[in-house]
């Protein structure tokens, strides 16, 4: 059985120039152990996905749908009851070290004070404990260094000490969003080492969220590639890396630039912006920038599914693809005043 | 060959901060950018490449007068741009410009796209007329790849990647011989980061241009660049012709930003789990390493590393670097 299970997710927001649906309804499974990635650019609505199921919506949003952690509906539980879940059984780390931490405490005051709550340890113990795990992310020092403020870390320090606090209770979940976007290449790739590591060792389930398709390769296991609030595809990693299906995963694996190509050649590009949620095309959201567009792709897109599990919802069926039974589906064509 | 456009010489910028108490202050001195030389040829592109810190962004701030050097020269077109007035200065701006890294910061809020691209030929032509300025802007707008109707628009109607095209069409309204991109896309998502590296590539053809662009990654940089600078800690570590640097970087710090770069291949990236080729973190910069300041993270260190500084010497092939081993070692990739 999946250890989180979410089903049909929605989430929209209310904004003076409308309602955005951010997330449209979305589906995905997470096993024990596993690392998933959730790709996408701005506005495909990945960071909204996962602050829905933690429940950290601003204000004006608002969610339905499933989210099932040990058979409990994370969507259901009431901000208390999602205290208990929170910083203990999920943790999420997020994009920005410089902010995330609190300037006016040390390290160790922050770190002891999830642990002193969640797991009512000591202070002694607490200490140890936090020592324990900036051991465990590489801080050197981290006897002295625990007693130091953020600012005497530099950013990769910062975020090995989020990623530390995230495993201080050692959660079955840890959410990272953007982990590595404000940081150095250099720093990226051993922060993604270290997640890869830690994830071996404590047998912890991963969701990561990125834009970037380059920086999951080496250590996620399957992949959900979001455009505009919906999975466009699914699959393993190497179903997304080998074996793209949809234009848009096809675009975005082509838009990194490798140093292993041809230099001298164009960059390759995805036409067009973001997608703006508020004025979508009808049908196939990415139909506006997709280089494979049709006049098919004005309607609501079948979604494929191969006996693997590899799915991509495009005009185009998938090798060894059979359509996916309305009723699993999302409902999104009905609502849209459309119908296949 | 023609004569450089620019030429840095020696370029130091320090800066100072208080320390301690107010009965054991102490000031503190850090060397941003510590004796930085390079020429920049017309029509040529320089990529500056360093993890943040490395002193590059204050290094271009340093070349437009936007900090004043501790020491050295800029030279453009012959002429000690740090011997200039402030007047004087401004009215070289004319000639170089520069992009900034946040798109979204780095324009005004309540001025339309047309006014932003505009304000440039307000303040150095005053007596042009509307209708001519109108015509310009237009005209720039279409040049970086925006609709000319766009014009009236206000910067949160407009997504990052074309807020960053406005602020390419600012920067060459007043047509500039150099341009300065700092970190022009970093802040963009990856599809839309190949748009603008590709549109500043053809602007700098059509348009003749030197550029000097600065990023943190060095995939990014081979896109767009001739001959690329690598920086750490204020130093300049290599310099080397794009074709070479590449397939055999001469410099071990160089090779470790190789390295860092993510490649979108499970396969290779599982293979290259071993990170143990770049240690640690960037020393602070109020307390270098003796000697080269690399040698701490570096892991061809021998002795002479601790010891002595080593000079930014020219090799064989032209290309120039600053390691004590640069012969002996074979860095290839």
């Amino acid at each position: 059985m999946a250890l989180l299970d979410v089903k049909n997710l929605r989430v929209s927001f209310d904004t003076p120039e409308g309602v955005v649906h951010a997330v449209n309804g979305i589906d995905f499974e997470l096993s024990q152990g596993e690392t998933l990635a959730i790709v996408g650019e701005s506005g495909s609505g990945k960071s909204q996905l996962v602050m829905a199921i933690m429940g950290l919506l601003a204000e004006n949003g608002k969610a339905d749908g499933r989210a099932v952690f040990r058979e409990v509906d994370l969507m259901q539980l009431s901000p208390h009851e999602l205290n208990k879940v929170r910083g203990r059984e999920i943790a999420m780390i997020f994009q920005d070290p410089m902010t995330s931490l609190n300037p006016f405490l040390t390290i160790e005051q922050q770190m002891t004070e999830v642990v002193m709550h969640h797991q009512k340890l000591g202070r002694h113990e607490a200490v140890q404990h936090a020592v324990e795990m900036l051991r465990a992310v590489r801080i050197p020092d981290p006897e002295e260094r625990i007693r130091q403020y953020p600012h005497e870390y530099s950013g990769g320090m910062r975020q090995r000490v989020m990623i530390a606090m995230g495993l201080l209770c050692e959660p079955d979940i840890l959410i990272a969003d953007e982990p590595t976007t404000a940081l150095d290449v250099t720093v990226q790739a051993q922060i993604t080492h270290l997640i890869g590591e830690l994830r071996d060792k404590t047998h912890m389930a991963i969701i990561l969220i990125t834009h970037d398709l380059a920086v999951v390769a080496g250590i996620c296991d399957r992949i959900v590639v979001m455009y505009a609030g919906k999975m466009v595809e699914c699959g393993t990693v190497d179903d997304i890396f080998y074996r793209p299906q949809h234009p848009y995963t096809r675009g975005l694996l082509a838009s990194v630039p490798r140093l292993d190509r041809d230099a001298d050649l164009d960059l390759h590009a995805i036409p067009g912006n973001p997608p703006n949620l508020l004025s979508l095309p009808t049908g196939c959201s990415f139909r506006d920038r997709c280089v494979e567009a049709q006049e098919a792709c004005k309607s609501v897109p079948p979604l494929w599914r191969d006996e693997l599990g590899h799915m991509s919802r495009c005009v185009n069926k998938i090798p060894g693809g059979r359509q996916v039974n309305k009723a699993d589906d999302d409902s999104a064509g009905a609502k849209e005043g459309e119908s296949e | 060959m023609s004569a450089p456009v620019l030429r840095v010489q020696d370029l130091a910028v320090h800066f100072t901060s208080d320390t301690g108490g107010i009965l054991s202050r102490r000031e503190r001195l850090l060397k941003a950018v510590d004796g930085i030389s390079f020429d920049l040829n017309p029509g040529e592109t320089l990529g500056i490449v360093g993890e943040s810190g490395s002193g590059k962004s204050t290094l271009a701030r340093a070349i437009l007068g936007l900090v004043e050097p501790h020491r050295g020269r800029v030279l453009w077109m012959g002429e000690d741009l740090t011997k200039l007035n402030p007047d004087q200065m401004r009215h070289k701006r004319k000639e170089m410009q520069i992009v900034f890294q946040d798109p979204i910061a780095s324009l005004n809020p309540r001025m339309t796209a047309g006014a932003i691209i505009a304000e440039p030929l307000w303040t150095f032509y005053p007596q042009m007329e509307r209708l001519q300025v109108e015509e310009r802007t237009r005209g720039m707008l279409k040049m970086v790849g925006l609709l000319p109707n766009q014009i009236n628009r206000y910067p949160h109607e407009f997504s990052g990647g074309q807020c960053q095209r406005i602020g390419i069409a600012r920067s060459l309204v007043l047509n500039p011989k150099l341009l300065i991109c700092d970190e022009p896309v970093s802040a963009l998502d990856v599809s839309i980061q190949a748009q603008i590296i590709n549109l500043l590539r053809d602007l700098q053809k059509k348009l003749g241009l030197a550029l000097i662009f600065i990023a943190h990654d060095l995939s990014i940089v081979r896109h767009i660049s001739d001959r690329v600078m690598v920086m750490y800690m204020g130093r300049s570590m290599e310099v080397a012709e794009k074709a070479a640097l590449y397939r055999r970087p001469l410099h071990p710090y160089t090779r470790a930003l190789m390295k860092s770069v993510p490649v979108p291949d499970p396969k290779l990236e599982r293979q290259e789990k071993d990170v143990s080729w770049l240690k640690g973190d960037m020393p602070s910069p109020y307390n270098p390493p003796r000697g080269c300041v690399f040698h701490n993270r570096c892991p061809y260190l021998v002795k002479r590393c601790q010891a002595d500084v080593p000079a930014l010497r020219r090799m064989e092939n032209g290309d120039w670097v600053a390691c004590h081993r640069a012969e002996e070692l074979d860095l290839s990739i």
